[in-house]
């Protein structure tokens, strides 16, 4: 009896007491009203589809959108007002999601960027009237094959992919979340949230459907392979630390674990595991920031995807990932930093360069931004190597003013066209200023704030996180960050010198009068960015308020 | 709170190209008067600064200080010495002459434009006045980080003004000139803008130093350089030269200093001859002005290590810019290149480091200014008549068009500094400021007049005497307009030829200042002067020889 005890107890324990009920996960629905507020109104988006008549779902999904953009905005703002980004910031939904300042600064950026790009996407008088119908920059029927007889059948019945919003949406919820996630998985399921519909968003374009199609092939195939770079990242952490939220990761990673268990013991010094699950789930992060050398799909699948929806994943995307990266930086790996940081390092010098170094060769516009997004993707990473409080509110700044100024400049994009829809092709928008000043010198203020002239919000920006990339230490960064900027000058006066000092070409593309929604688009990235430029005070001291993550 | 009159000079400017911007494209004409009025308004107000400046009282004056960007530890700091107002004065006197000899430069070529929201007109006179405006308020900024800004922002009416104005007067095509034009443009950005953001990174080094040892960044050029007296604020040796030479490429990228001065001809050729002037004679000095205010004053220490070698520099753009200048065969890039020349003296003058020198520079700034204005617009009015720029293409125009080409002489000997005219005083005491610590560099320099005198005369000659050629025949001499123009720059030039003490007085204590900052003193004369000479140059000697603190 004894001898088969002990036996026994080798692989049997007695049970003690039936295990008890799972308990119920506690949330806190009002600290997380932002993101349930944009996800239940994407949901209400796909049930207009389901049930309203093809002639009412236009407005009732503009409206439902807007409302609900604003809606979970003012929720930030309340939030905020009540000190959830500072004194009162906390980890909400069992330790799945944390509200702190960072968290709050970034979505509330990502929610004004989506209500923006929304009026982008709802944008009907650009494109000629198919049919008497008006249409916008999305295809008839995404399921039609291009150029095929259900297409046209499509378009002559005046069909349009309201879809885009409730995608749009789903996209917003998951950048929402994105930034705020405070373990492992979250911040997985969320990446995935907002990637998918936007893989969908990138083929849905009205004209060149293929390029569009190629463009989301390609985004969708790289999009994978980064993202299973991360799991795979996030199962060798986890291996390593036994948790995966980032407070667990980040007490292993200092040693200050307090209960250290048998496997953990086993595990933890296991550095191989720690440096290459941590170097995978920054390659998955870096690859949706656009960093050298991970942006291969940039340029492409800025060119392809519609005009729009370029912008809006331009700027809302790159404010989330680097969002995810600042706290996975800062919260989980914090210990590692004199590893990680001559990495990024890196990183950052090859993407300022190589962004702007190739951008110079460019003749699309659509290409042009997306390669001077990558360049500018590299100046904030001098920031986020700061690893000081300012390194965070300067890149909290620097993600506000870039992203309007992105939203503004792909919407001034979208107007000038010619018979093949927009005019894309830089030779087109030779004489632009002669032909509509006004538009030129909109698109030209976006170009100087991206060249970071003074009294634009890109040089607050600018100055903002090389001055935090100096405090800390990376003072050659800098060096390498101003003579990357004279390098991508280059390019934006190229475009300014292409419309005011060239000749008008005779077939040369028209700027189409926009609709309200497109003007207001435009008009408040031009607002914000000089603003910004201004008077950036009061936003610095947002930023700087906000730049504490909680753990 | 007094009166921001320093605000008030430069938005004066600011407003006013708001206001010429918005005129309705049908009244080009009144665009002009608006302009030419807000100019004349800058130009009051730059009067009034000159009067309610004080000489003998405190270094800074007609301050103003507010907070601006906290976090960047940025403020609106305002004030004026001794320099700032002369150069003040000078752009705001410049200004309305360079808006009236540009009256029809930016007049469409037919009437029915296309487009009726494409107004060239209004544009190019709002342009000219943002300039002004940010010039202006380059003078005034004693916050390094507001004056980097504005020293920046001012690049990008400029290249407006260089590109979509161009000179109509190239004999060339239309596109050949388009492209001519858009290149020199370019150039000029692209070269300012480098310089630019290598300054940036020293002003983000600025403030990481100021904050490290002060323990909030700061600009305030008072708070640093006291600071730095007091010995809370230390930079290291490295530290300093580094930041020193930041700020310096992009100063003399503006100045324009060899052997970063390629720009300046591109752009003097190409643009038309009142923005070639707005270039040279005013938005070039606010380099050579921050080389005094900011460079030496930030700088003490390394600003004397790096003195040698900018000496040779300025030595080599004075010779150099006047070898090229001989050798030119276009009458504006001829003025450019010697522009490079007497941007060498003025450095040369600088970091002499004396104050004979240095006063000397900042007279040579403004009478540089307007001796090159009055030799550039000139230029300018003979080549609209003709329709070229080319030297050969002209002869015995001193025949057909005497008064045109008595100006033109006029400000051709006030660029080779004849004794008589402003710029001899200027010369002179840069040479002799040069000469007292450094005998031979001096003597070099003193070359550069000679090959003065050659390019300046054989242009004349060339150009206006000799036989009257045949497209030169007919040519109409200066019409009212521009007789308005010339005439009160060279009676300026003839009366600070003769009485400079006015602008002595003013200038004389802010440069004794600046070296104090430097913590230089005068080499003690081997013979000292007695005779104080009859261009009133004692207040300078007694200075010189007596104040030393």
């Amino acid at each position: 009896m004894s001898h088969a005890a002990t036996v026994h107890s080798l692989w049997t324990t007695a049970a003690v007491s039936p295990p008890d009920k799972i308990p119920t996960p506690h949330i806190e629905y009002g600290q997380l009203a932002p993101t349930l507020i944009v996800l239940g109104a994407a949901i209400v988006g796909v049930l207009i589809e389901a049930l309203l008549p093809r002639r009412h779902r236009y407005a009732a999904q503009l409206f439902v959108s807007v409302v609900a953009l604003a809606a979970a905005f003012a929720a930030v703002l309340g939030l905020a007002a009540g000190d959830y980004g500072t004194s009162k910031a906390r980890i909400a939904a069992m330790g799945a999601i944390a509200v702190d300042g960072p968290a709050l600064f970034l979505e509330g950026t990502i929610l004004l960027v989506a209500l923006v790009a929304v009026f982008t996407f709802a944008e009907r008088r650009l494109d000629p009237a198919a049919h008497g119908n008006r249409v916008d920059s999305f295809a008839a029927q995404a399921a039609a094959v291009p150029g095929g007889d259900a297409e046209k059948a499509a378009v002559k019945a005046g069909f349009t992919t309201t879809e885009v919003f409730p995608l749009l949406l789903f996209a917003v919820g998951g950048m929402l979340i994105f930034p705020a996630a405070n373990d492992l998985l979250t911040l997985f399921v969320a990446l995935e949230v907002f990637s998918l519909p936007l893989y969908v968003l990138c083929a849905l374009a009205r004209r060149h459907r293929m390029l569009s199609q190629e463009a989301a092939v390609k985004y969708f195939l790289l999009g994978a392979f980064s993202s299973a770079f991360l799991l795979f990242g996030i199962a060798l952490l986890y291996g390593y630390a036994g948790t995966v939220t980032y407070g667990g990761i980040a007490d292993v990673v200092d040693g200050t674990v307090r209960e250290v268990t048998p496997a953990l013991a086993g595990t933890m010094g296991n550095d191989a595991l720690l440096l290459i699950g941590g170097a995978m789930v920054l390659m998955g992060l870096l690859f949706k920031i656009g960093a050298v050398p991970f942006h291969m799909w940039t340029p492409d699948v800025y060119q392809g995807a519609p005009t729009p929806v370029t912008g809006f994943m331009a700027a809302a995307t790159k404010v989330a990932a680097f969002g995810a990266l600042l706290r996975l930086l800062y919260v989980v790996l914090p210990g590692l930093r004199w590893d990680w940081r001559p990495v990024m390092w890196g990183v950052a010098i090859v993407t300022m360069l190589g962004g702007a170094i190739v951008a110079v060769t460019q003749t699309d516009v659509k290409r042009l931004l997306a390669y001077s997004s990558i360049a500018h993707a590299g100046f904030i990473l001098a920031g986020v190597i700061a690893m000081t409080p300012d390194g965070i509110s300067s890149v909290l700044f620097y993600l506000a003013a870039y992203s309007f100024v992105t939203l503004g400049a792909f919407s001034v994009v979208t107007l000038v066209r010619d018979a093949g829809g927009e005019a894309t092709h830089l030779s087109k928008w030779a004489g632009l200023g002669r032909r509509s000043p006004l538009v030129a010198a909109v698109f030209a203020i976006f170009l100087l704030a991206f060249a970071g002239i003074p009294l634009t919000s890109g040089f607050a920006g600018k100055f903002a996180v090389f001055k935090a990339a100096a405090d800390g230490g990376a003072g050659p960064l800098v060096v390498i960050g101003v003579i990357s900027s004279a390098i991508a000058a280059f390019f934006y006066i190229r475009v300014i010198v292409l419309m005011f000092f060239s000749e008008p070409r005779t077939e040369g593309p028209s700027v189409a009068v926009p609709s309200p929604l497109t003007s207001a688009a435009i008009a408040i990235g031009v607002a914000v960015t000089i603003v910004l430029g201004v008077a950036p005070q009061y936003f610095l001291d947002l930023a700087g308020q906000a730049g504490v993550f909680v753990r | 709170m007094s009166f921001p009159l320093l605000t008030v000079t430069a938005a004066v400017p600011a407003l006013g190209a708001v206001a010429t911007a918005a005129v309705p494209a049908a009244k080009r004409a009144a665009a002009k008067w608006v302009a030419l009025g807000f100019s004349l308004a800058t130009l009051v107000l730059a009067a009034i600064v000159l009067v309610s400046f004080d000489p003998d009282g405190a270094h800074f004056q007609l301050t103003e200080s507010h907070p601006w960007i906290k976090d960047f530890g940025v403020r609106y700091e305002l004030g004026v010495d001794g320099i700032a107002v002369a150069l003040i004065a000078l752009t705001a006197l410049l200004i309305p002459f360079i808006i009236l000899a540009g009256w029809h430069d930016a007049d469409p070529l037919e009437e029915a434009s296309p487009n009726r929201r494409w107004r060239p007109t209004q544009g190019f006179f709002a342009l000219i006045l943002m300039v002004e405006a940010m010039v202006v308020i380059s003078f005034e900024a004693t916050d390094v980080f507001l004056f980097y800004i504005f020293f920046e922002a001012m690049l990008i009416p400029m290249y407006f003004l260089i590109g979509g104005f161009g000179d109509r007067a190239g004999g060339r095509s239309e596109e050949e000139s388009a492209t001519q034009r858009s290149y020199a443009a370019v150039k000029f950005l692209l070269y300012n803008l480098a310089g630019g953001l290598i300054m940036l990174a020293a002003v983000v080094g600025l403030y990481v130093v100021t904050a490290d040892d002060l323990g909030t960044g700061t600009f305030s050029l008072q708070q640093i350089t006291d600071a730095r007296a007091a010995g809370t604020l230390d930079f290291a040796t490295s530290t300093e030269r580094l930041l020193f030479l930041g700020f310096f490429f992009a100063f003399a990228v503006k100045a324009p200093l060899w052997p970063l001065h390629t720009w300046l001809p591109n752009a003097m050729g190409e643009a038309t001859s009142p923005v070639a002037v707005l270039i040279t004679a005013v938005v070039d000095k606010v380099g050579t002005f921050a080389m005094l205010r900011f460079c030496l004053q930030l700088f003490p220490e390394a600003s004397k290590w790096a003195t040698p070698v900018i000496m040779v520099l300025a030595l080599i753009s004075i010779i150099y810019g006047a070898l090229l200048a001989i050798g030119q065969r276009d009458i504006k890039r001829l003025i450019a290149y010697a522009s490079i020349s007497h941007f060498g003296f003025i450095i040369l003058g600088i970091f002499a480091m004396t104050t004979q020198g240095q006063g000397g520079a900042t007279l040579y700034m403004v009478n540089h200014g307007i001796s090159t204005a009055a030799l550039m617009l000139v230029a300018g009015f003979l080549i609209t008549r003709r329709g070229s720029r080319l030297i050969a293409d002209y002869g015995g125009v001193q025949k057909v068009a005497p008064v045109l080409a008595g100006t033109f002489l006029i400000g051709g000997l006030a660029t080779l500094s004849l004794p008589g005219l402003a710029p001899f005083i200027s010369e002179f005491l840069v040479l002799v400021g040069t000469f007292s610590r450094y005998p031979a560099l001096g003597i070099i320099a003193t070359v550069g007049i000679v090959l003065a005198a050659l390019y300046v005369l054989v242009l004349y000659q060339r150009t206006m005497t000799g036989p009257v050629k045949a497209e030169v025949r007919g040519m109409p001499d200066l019409k009212v307009r521009e007789l308005v123009v010339v005439a009160p720059l060279i009676a300026l030039l003839i009366f600070l030829g003769v009485y400079p003490k006015p602008l002595t007085d003013i200038v004389n204590p802010a440069v004794d200042h600046t070296l104090s900052v430097v913590d230089k003193k005068d080499p003690k004369p081997d013979h000292p002067v007695t005779d104080a000479g009859w261009f009133s140059y004692s207040p300078m000697h007694d200075r010189a020889s007596g104040g030393a603190k």
